[in-house]
């Protein structure tokens, strides 16, 4: 069987081990000692959408763990930087598939290691209950591409991995047109869902009248297109058609950014609106509006610091 | 002289308990808080702080009872200045009506009503600490005009400004009161929604170098639509923001559209920054700051029916 390590058990992360250790042998690696207590001694529990309990081994240690063929990258993009820097001189055989939101997240694994990278953008969704127990919600796929030292066949191995354990993947030889469609997807909801304390449901598409929030949702994808479409990028998806459609079909999701904000966290906004920023700013696209939204996500951090 | 206070909250009681000192007029205050309207006919409206005075006041929540007035002075917050001249406007068929509420786009809903209508602009700031009792917490100039579409003869607005000032709230009156109107609206405009959705007290807006540029941003969009009308402002928003953010006088103020949000009451943010942007839409001068922050604000208050 395939050795599979899940670095970082949050709620993608503890979803993708609940479900691979069914086809595969599962590591975790975790942050925290009595987290990798729990998952050795009550393995880990998926409910909702699926009905698992998982034997996976953990730990805190990267040392302590058998070396894995695949490692999938789930951190919180803030975690990012320390997961990378623990993992390296690590898992010399392994390549890595990260899934963070955003742009960089790449960047900021290769910069610790010579391991292939595989780049991948998740829309599955689920609840964590506890450190050994995770509600899958949303069955939406993850799509997978190749980005260094990989090929689009080494999509396609981790794709059918995953779809082997019952999840919904897809591998694509670009993976750029989908993670540029959720990247300005994420950096307009998520941020106007931090803002205004709103999941995302209908009003983010509303337009009757001026004052409506479907207005600045549609501004704010507008200027995440034409920074795409300056670096070259044919979108997958229309980010508003997504939002149209989520919000059709009756979701009241909150995005992780609410939840952030909600309990006094730290946010991604650096990975996904500073990204869409930061590369507006090489392709001299201007993005006035992210910078209102970056500023103001910024401000509400340093208001509970 | 009859004048009616139309809405005795905080700042109609500043000139309702002001007015009431003076023996040649007759003031009169319509609002619907029973208890306070009740305070007030027993034992007078009351204010403490920043001066002590007690003025005689008729207060009614029964707007049927207002007799004919030669002013009235309305400080409803803004969403409530349609129903409240609905049933008021009455007392005001020979009368002119000032507004001394914040923002803009007030002068229309009572121009809807009534015949003469008065511009205005108030500094002046306190809060309803009891019912009858007002503390007043900031003194500051009124400015009055005529309102063009419906104006009242500048002879009415001087009288009505030179009874303030008698009183004891120093209140001009101009041709033109817009420019001092707008330098309040971008002024509040600029900081109010940004304490509100950051949780930031105005001095920390401004010492975040990347907000204080936001607020800029929304001053400037702000003067572009107040130019566009012709408007000269008495002085420069940024000015009033740098000088609030001062620590001896504004650092740790929370703008009162935090405080609403904190309390989950609905916002003025409608007349501000909703205001700004429809003037820009009048006027086709574009607002996409002003139109973010706006509708960001009413996505907070449609949260709390969540």
């Amino acid at each position: 069987m395939k050795r599979v390590c899940v670095a970082g058990a949050g709620v993608i992360g503890s979803l993708f081990a609940g479900h691979l250790a069914q086809v595969a042998d599962v590591s975790v690696l975790v942050r925290r000692e009595e987290h990798a207590r729990a998952l050795n001694e009550e393995g880990l529990r998926v409910s909702g959408r699926s009905d698992l309990h998982s034997r996976v081994t953990a730990a805190t240690d990267p040392a302590a763990l058998p070396e894995p063929e695949l490692v999938l990258v789930c951190s919180k993009g803030t975690d990012l930087p320390e997961l990378a820097a623990r993992m390296d001189g690590h898992f010399a055989g392994a390549t890595m598939m990260t899934v963070q939101n955003g742009l960089g997240a790449d960047e900021i694994v290769g910069a610790r290691g010579a391991w292939p990278i595989l780049s991948s953008v998740t829309f599955m969704s689920g609840t964590r209950h506890t450190d050994t127990h995770v509600e899958y919600i949303l069955d939406t796929a993850t799509w997978i591409g190749p980005s260094r030292d990989t090929t689009p066949a080494d999509a396609e191995a981790a794709a059918e991995l995953i779809r082997s354990s019952g999840l919904k993947a897809d591998a694509f030889d670009d993976l750029r047109p989908a993670q540029w469609s959720k990247l300005i997807f994420n950096a307009t909801v998520n941020t106007v869902a931090a803002l205004t304390g709103l999941p995302h449901e209908p009003r983010f598409a509303q337009l009757d009248d001026p004052g409506d929030l479907g207005h600045l949702v549609l501004a704010l994808m507008d200027e995440g297109k034409a920074v795409a479409a300056a670096a070259g990028v044919e979108l997958g998806e229309d980010p508003w058609e997504m939002n149209v459609h989520a919000t059709n079909r009756g979701s009241r999701h909150y995005p992780s950014m609410l939840e952030d904000v909600e309990a006094h966290r730290r946010t991604e906004i650096e990975l996904i609106t500073g990204s869409l920023i930061r590369e507006g700013r090489r392709l001299g696209v201007p993005v006035p509006l992210h910078e209102t939204m970056y500023r103001l996500i910024r401000a509400k951090e340093a208001s509970w610091q | 002289m009859k004048v009616c206070i139309v809405g005795c909250g905080a700042v109609g009681s500043l000139f309702a308990a002001n007015l009431g000192t003076l023996d040649d007029v007759e003031v009169w205050a319509y609002d619907l808080a029973r208890d306070h309207v009740d305070a007030i006919n027993r034992d007078g409206l009351r204010l403490t702080g920043a001066g002590e005075v007690t003025g005689r006041v008729r207060a009614t929540a029964d707007a049927s009872e207002l007799p004919p007035c030669d002013f009235g002075i309305v400080a409803t917050k803004a969403m409530h200045t349609d129903a409240a001249m609905t049933s008021t406007a009455h007392a005001f068929v020979n009368g002119c009506v000032a507004t001394v509420q914040n923002g803009i786009g007030n002068e229309e809903v009572l121009a809807r009503h009534v015949e003469r209508v008065i511009r205005g602009t108030t500094f002046p700031a306190g809060k309803v600490t009891a019912p009858g009792v007002v503390q007043w917490d900031i003194k500051g100039d009124t400015t009055l005009g005529p309102f063009e579409p419906k104006p009242a003869p500048l002879e009415e607005v001087e009288r009505l400004a030179e009874a303030c000032t008698r009183a004891g709230m120093p209140t001009k009156a101009l041709p033109d009161a817009r420019g001092p109107q707008w330098r309040k609206v971008i002024f509040n405009s600029a900081t109010n929604a940004l304490g509100a959705l950051t949780g930031l007290t105005h001095g920390r807006v401004c010492e975040q170098p990347p907000l204080r540029r936001l607020a800029s941003q929304l001053v400037d969009e702000g003067k572009a639509v107040a130019g566009a009308q012709g408007i000269v402002l008495d002085s420069d928003p940024e000015d009033l923001i740098d000088y609030a953010a001062r620590p001896e006088v504004g650092y740790n103020h929370k703008a009162s559209m935090l405080q609403d949000v904190e309390a989950r009451r609905q916002t003025e943010v409608d007349s501000l920054n909703g205001g700004i942007v429809e003037f820009g839409r009048r006027y086709g001068v574009p607002t996409p700051q002003n139109e973010t922050i706006w509708a960001l604000v009413k996505g907070v208050e449609a949260s709390w029916l969540q």
